[in-house]
């Protein structure tokens, strides 16, 4: 694909005798929303892992952007642009919403051998850690410190935080994971918002929030691609329907 | 977060509000304690209790080096099992210049901050690849190593050590032999030290330093090279120890290996822990109470361990905040 932002060749990972990534190829267009779907244990946070830079894949390679990254480490993707959240809550516990995403600007806002200053001051930082919080609909809990907030508002933070490294590319693990119908379907509505700016790769296993987001599908089995395509044609895949989706009643309804 | 309330005050409250604001129990016991600080040098010269000031240049040179421990482990989560080399090497820099005839101060001092820097530099390029009790192991590791280097320094003094007869010199008016000069210079190299932890922890820099503490993974996932940064506060922390150890030959005329001992390593943690690791001021408090009790209590029993140890045990369990902790949950009136 000429305008793939992020490109996966061949990605092999094994654990002992399991196969988490098994061959993996994979374009994902810019400015597409590109969902990964896959029964538990298919091996999609294994991939995660990969592309942010936590995994060292066995074989394959990653371009982002036109570059090589497989061998980059975990903050030069970064860098780059290739931000991501955490399928499990992943925050500075005593720090503020805040806090918590002026410490994500400021790793974008060059080095941060200043010792001197107090960064809690430093509009620089403050101003788009505010703009961020917004976008993921949190402004109004700024000060309010992480113990304090709900589920719900963490998954919101780890969004903001990952926002907030303006990144060209995000990769969403399970984003929907814990929330309620309602976090749920306002998590649905921020993350169309983000859609049209931004690159996405979307874990998740709520059908409803990837049949209403993705511009295009990507089943995961055992590690292995066995289908990819826009939604329609995802839902009418008879190998789809009997490896994952026929268990799962929501699809029915969509 | 509880270490900047003072802080923060300051900006959003009217100049009445901001004075009843600082009264709380802390506040006050805090300008308390400096003022004593301040005006012991001037009881003991009058009443001619010496024994008092160099009990106390003693303190506040070993609460330098617990500030400086408190960098890394109190909001790094760095916990370095082997400060005491700092001391260690700070001292010995002084002590082996000393005796090669070098007593400038301005070729000591640096020498030894320089020594200590570059040690720091070496454990913590190795110990930083590692965590947990790994981490303690190994700059636990280090420091017996130079302990028993030390040891086998036998122009030195080896196991018996090496009396230092002369102090570090710097200008014919600066006197470190005159006791109440160098309490002063301690007192004022130690609120130095605190100054500069807390203007570091609440920097660009500090930010970093906390955030891979709590939470060193999602520090590299939003961009930080974390390895540079806790590379660097080892260093900084290093140094700071280091001018304690410098601090420390001078005030006992006298270094020796014991100056590094494992033990000791554990009493700067302990003044840490026992003062408050959240905080800049709680390794201050620590060390005050830990060395006061730890003389109080040798006037009873050789054993006070077993009074330390149970306390220590409480704090841990009950007090996470150390003594600034508790002090700090006190409500006034």
């Amino acid at each position: 694909m000429a305008d793939a932002l992020l490109t996966i060749e061949g990605l092999i990972k094994r654990f002992g005798g399991v196969v988490a990534s098994d061959n993996v190829l994979l374009d994902v267009a810019r400015g597409e929303l590109h969902a990964i779907i896959g029964p538990n244990g298919a091996g999609k946070t294994t991939l995660i892992g990969q592309l942010a830079g936590e995994i060292v894949p066995d074989a394959g390679r990653i371009h982002f952007g036109g570059r090589d990254i497989t061998a980059l480490p975990v903050h030069d993707r970064s860098l780059l642009g290739l931000g991501r959240t955490f399928q499990i809550t992943s925050l500075f516990a005593n720090f503020t919403a805040l806090e918590n995403v002026a410490l994500a600007v400021q790793a974008h806002a060059g080095h941060s051998f200043r010792f001197w200053q107090d960064a809690r001051k430093e509009a620089e930082l403050r101003e788009p850690a505010r703009a961020a919080l917004d976008r993921a609909g949190l402004s109004h809990r700024a000060d309010t410190s992480v113990a304090g907030m709900s589920h719900g508002e963490h998954r919101q933070l780890e969004l903001a935080m990952a926002l907030a490294t303006r990144p060209q590319m995000l990769l969403l693990d399970e984003p929907m994971a814990g929330l309620g119908p309602d976090e749920s379907s306002r998590m649905v509505k921020t993350l169309r918002g983000l859609k049209r700016d931004l690159t996405i790769l979307l874990i998740e296993h709520d059908m409803g929030a990837v049949f209403a987001l993705a511009d295009r599908i990507t089943v995961l089995v055992y590690g292995r691609i066995i289908a990819s395509g826009d939604p329609a044609s995802i839902r009418a895949n008879a190998e789809v329907r009997q490896a994952y989706l026929g268990e799962q009643e929501a699809v029915a309804h969509v | 977060m509880h270490r900047f309330a003072l802080h923060r005050v300051w900006d959003t409250r009217g100049e009445a509000e901001k004075m009843t604001a600082l009264l709380t129990p802390r506040n006050v016991l805090l300008a308390v304690l400096l003022a004593f600080l301040a005006l012991l040098p001037v009881y003991s010269t009058l009443t001619g209790n010496y024994f008092l000031m160099s009990l106390f240049t003693r303190i506040l040179i070993l609460a330098m080096a617990a500030v400086s421990l408190n960098l890394i482990m109190g909001f790094g989560g760095m916990v370095s099992f082997g400060h005491a080399a700092y001391l260690g090497i700070g001292g010995y820099a002084v002590g082996i210049l000393a005796k090669e005839g070098i007593n400038s101060a301005f070729v000591q001092w640096p020498v030894a901050l320089l020594a200590s820097g570059l040690f720091a530099l070496g454990v913590g390029a190795l110990c930083l690849r590692t965590r947990g009790v790994y981490f303690i192991m190994i700059t636990l590791a280090f420091a017996q190593m130079v302990y028993y280097v030390a040891i086998g320094l036998d122009r030195y003094g080896g196991d018996d050590g090496l009396t230092i007869h002369k102090r570090s010199q710097f200008f014919d008016s600066v006197n470190l032999s005159n006791r109440a000069f160098f309490y002063y210079l301690c007192f004022a190299l130690l609120l130095l030290a605190v100054y500069v932890v807390w203007r570091l922890v609440n920097s660009r820099f500090g930010m970093v330093i906390q955030g891979a503490r709590s939470n060193e993974r999602r520090m590299r996932a939003i961009g930080f090279p974390v390895f540079r940064y806790k590379l660097v506060c080892f260093v900084i922390s290093g140094v700071m120890c280091g001018l304690a150890g410098i601090l420390l030959a001078n005030h006992t005329d006298f270094i020796s290996p014991a100056l590094m001992f494992w033990t000791r390593s554990g009493d700067l943690m302990v003044m840490a822990v026992l003062g408050g690791m959240g905080t800049v001021f709680g390794p201050v408090i620590g060390s005050i109470a830990f060395l006061l009790l730890e003389e109080g209590l040798s006037q009873f029993t050789e054993f006070q361990g077993i009074i330390l140890g149970p306390m220590l045990l409480a704090v841990a369990l009950y007090a996470r905040g150390g003594i600034d902790g508790i002090l700090m949950g006190l409500r006034r009136g």
